[in-house]
């Protein structure tokens, strides 16, 4: 009785111990710190090689496509139906073809958006969506520069080769039917929108699609009147998570932590996070939703909306998308600004 | 001579036939109980040989049903919010919930079910189960001719459960404010109050209550330490040895004396440990309950007071965009 007993409880702690070892993501490589605050405040930027090397293999950037020749005709008189880029002449309409073929083209290159037999055909849905797109890519160019400052974005900056960039929303479906719990879209993980918390996993809708508030500490000590809900709470918890995540950054690379509504603690940095914050909403709002009837069945979410933007959608993990490579110079066909 | 000399219990009393506790009080106490005793080697290890029997009463058994209806109220939500797949229960447990009413529905004693309902049920009962099981507590203690420090100390941590669960979210008018039932879920809630009333460690309420967590821990490892190293001279008699000299008792005084210059009593220190882990959630408590009805933000309440320190800036000033009216 004793041995067995005894034995039994040799097996079990040695099981134990096992998967207390092997369970956790241990990280074997040296981390690297940043400080960026003021000492003892933990305000800083952690990376090891193995995190660098990896956000570096992802961000890898496209060829370079040279220059179009200067002059020659203009695109609407040499192609039919050319209701966007009427600006360009036809040479740098072919680059900019060129361009989208390797940026956004996946394995059908031209063919994604473009009949083979008529390419002024309107027939794919592809071809209609890119016009609005290539209209908001000029738009973040020439009307966000307060964001996306004189480095700019190209189609690559978020499709990076594929026809469906990754980290798109949709609003969520109700987990549950009939009288059970709806819990709003709590307590499930979801690494890249609550970062593994049980807090809501869409806390994108309302705000980033809508006019829900992003704040919520009051700047008062003494209530003042009803203040917002934990609820609120914990939306825009999420949504700073789901900005940490696709921006592969912590709280402290904007925030003081221990008064995050602080601009003055805070790192400047979060200027252009709320310019960013603004231009997603308007992104959403004007370029977005009106592409609604344009969607096929196959691209909607579970409630039938559109693909939406947020921060992961451009920056896919890293600070500065691409790491910060300087693409839209190169193109002002889509409202690059041109290198100086 | 057996002693108490290892980090776990090497004494095991097990007697031929196990123990109904003749002698403190009337025979009723054998007859009340259930249960045929059993001797047990692993219980021995952590304590008493001896499991059972045991006495429920009429409390004892409304207690655990309350508390088993709560638990199946909380588990079932859960199981629904994963489908009913068991596998996807056990894969995401730790971060299915039970979340509290929306908002809207205020302090509305029956929202739907759906919204807030079972939430507020599976509070009524979890706390119905505590309240029966202080009720127990404290007449099992009155029964045995004990006085009833365990039911208040019991009582202590409900209030603390009731004041984030109940009491502040009645006074804010939405039971929307309350704990959501889950294992991050929980957690989750507690960051978000933090947050939502500008940095709780600001609330000296909350200093308070960790410093009598803490305060409570430290004790418990003086007390234990010094109650298992006189275990030789039998020093877990505690309380006999206090009027002898040359006892375990005597020589753990002598030693806090010489330590520090001043030793607990056997009483005292255990009245010590008493209120400090009393006193940690009923203050705690009080910092709840000033969240949000009278305090909207404990940074901004310290700096006023002079708590938070000022720390140097080093990054340029920046201010609000929203307040200067940048361009967008």
């Amino acid at each position: 009785m004793k041995t067995t007993a005894l034995l039994l409880g040799g097996v079990a702690t040695a099981l134990i111990g096992t998967a207390l070892i092997f369970t956790p993501g241990w990280n074997l490589h040296k981390v690297h710190t940043v400080q960026t605050g003021f000492r003892g405040l933990s305000v800083g930027e952690m990376s090891t090689v193995k995190t660098d090397a990896l956000r570096k293999a992802a961000n890898a950037l496209p060829d370079a496509i040279d220059p179009a020749e200067a002059g020659g005709k203009k695109a609407t008189e040499v192609y039919k139906n050319v209701q966007v880029l009427t600006d360009l002449s036809a040479a740098q309409l072919d680059r900019v073809m060129l361009g989208f073929a390797a940026w956004v083209g996946g394995d059908n290159g031209c063919n994604t958006c473009h009949n083979p037999d008529n390419l002024a055909d309107d027939s794919l849905y592809q071809k209609r969506v890119a016009r609005q797109m290539i209209k908001m890519t000029r738009h973040i160019n020439k009307d966000w520069q307060p964001h996306v400052l004189q480095t700019g974005v190209t189609c690559y900056t978020c499709h990076r080769g594929q026809p469906v960039p990754k980290g798109v929303w949709y609003n969520p479906a109700p987990a549950t039917a009939g009288a059970a719990t709806n819990n709003r879209g709590f307590g499930h993980p979801a690494g890249a929108a609550n970062g593994y918390t049980a807090m809501t996993t869409v806390p994108f809708a309302g705000i980033l699609d809508g006019k829900e508030p992003v704040r919520f500490q009051q700047l008062n000590a003494l209530v003042a009147g009803p203040g917002p809900s934990i609820q609120t709470t914990e939306k825009t918890y999420s949504l700073m998570m789901a900005i940490s995540y696709g921006l592969g950054v912590n709280c402290t690379y904007c925030h003081s932590s221990r008064v995050f509504w602080s601009w003055s603690e805070g790192n400047p940095l979060r200027v252009n996070a709320w310019q960013g914050i603004n231009m997603v909403k308007d992104l959403n709002a004007n370029f977005l939703a009106p592409l609604q009837a344009e969607w096929p069945k196959d691209r909607l979410g579970p409630t039938g909306d559109g693909p939406k933007l947020y921060c992961m959608t451009c920056h896919q993990g890293a600070p500065k998308p691409l790491l910060g490579a300087q693409l839209a110079k190169d193109w002002t066909e889509l409202g690059g600004v041109a290198a100086k | 001579m057996a002693f108490y000399e290892n980090v776990f219990t090497q004494v095991q009393v097990q007697p031929k036939h196990p123990e109904t506790g003749e002698g403190v009080g009337d025979a009723n106490l054998a007859r009340e109980r259930f249960g045929t005793p059993i001797l047990s080697y692993w219980a021995g290890f952590i304590g008493n040989a001896q499991i059972g029997p045991i006495y429920l009463g009429g409390l004892g058994i409304a207690s655990v049903l309350c508390g088993f209806i709560a638990i199946e109220i909380i588990g079932l939500n859960m199981l629904a919010s994963v489908h009913w797949s068991p596998i996807e229960f056990m894969r995401q447990l730790p971060w299915l919930a039970l979340e509290p009413p929306l908002p809207k529905h205020g302090i509305k004693a029956f929202p739907p079910l759906a919204e807030g309902g079972w939430w507020l049920m599976a509070g009524f009962f979890l706390t119905m189960s505590m309240l029966l099981w202080t009720a127990r507590v404290y007449r099992r203690a009155v029964q045995l001719g004990l006085s009833t420090h365990m039911a208040w100390a019991f009582l202590s941590a409900i209030w603390l459960f009731l004041c984030m669960g109940f009491f502040q979210p009645l006074l804010l008018g939405r039971f929307s404010e309350g704990v959501p039932f889950g294992i991050f879920p929980h957690l989750d809630w507690t960051a978000a109050f933090s947050l939502r009333y500008g940095n709780l460690y600001y609330n000296p309420f909350h200093m308070l209550s960790i410093a009598f967590l803490y305060g409570a821990a430290l004790l418990f490892a003086m007390h234990g330490a010094t109650i298992l190293s006189v275990g030789r001279y039998g020093g877990e008699r505690e309380v006999e040895q206090i009027v002898y000299r040359g006892t375990a008792a005597e020589r753990a005084a002598l030693f806090w004396r010489w330590t520090m210059g001043y030793n607990a009593s056997m009483e005292s220190i255990h009245r010590w440990g008493w209120w400090c882990a009393v006193l940690c959630p009923l203050t705690g408590g009080i910092g709840i309950l000033l969240s949000g009805t009278v305090v909207d933000n404990w940074y901004l309440w310290a700096v006023q007071h002079n708590i938070a320190p000022a720390y140097p800036h080093v990054f340029p000033a920046t201010v609000d965009p929203a307040a200067t009216g940048v361009p967008q």
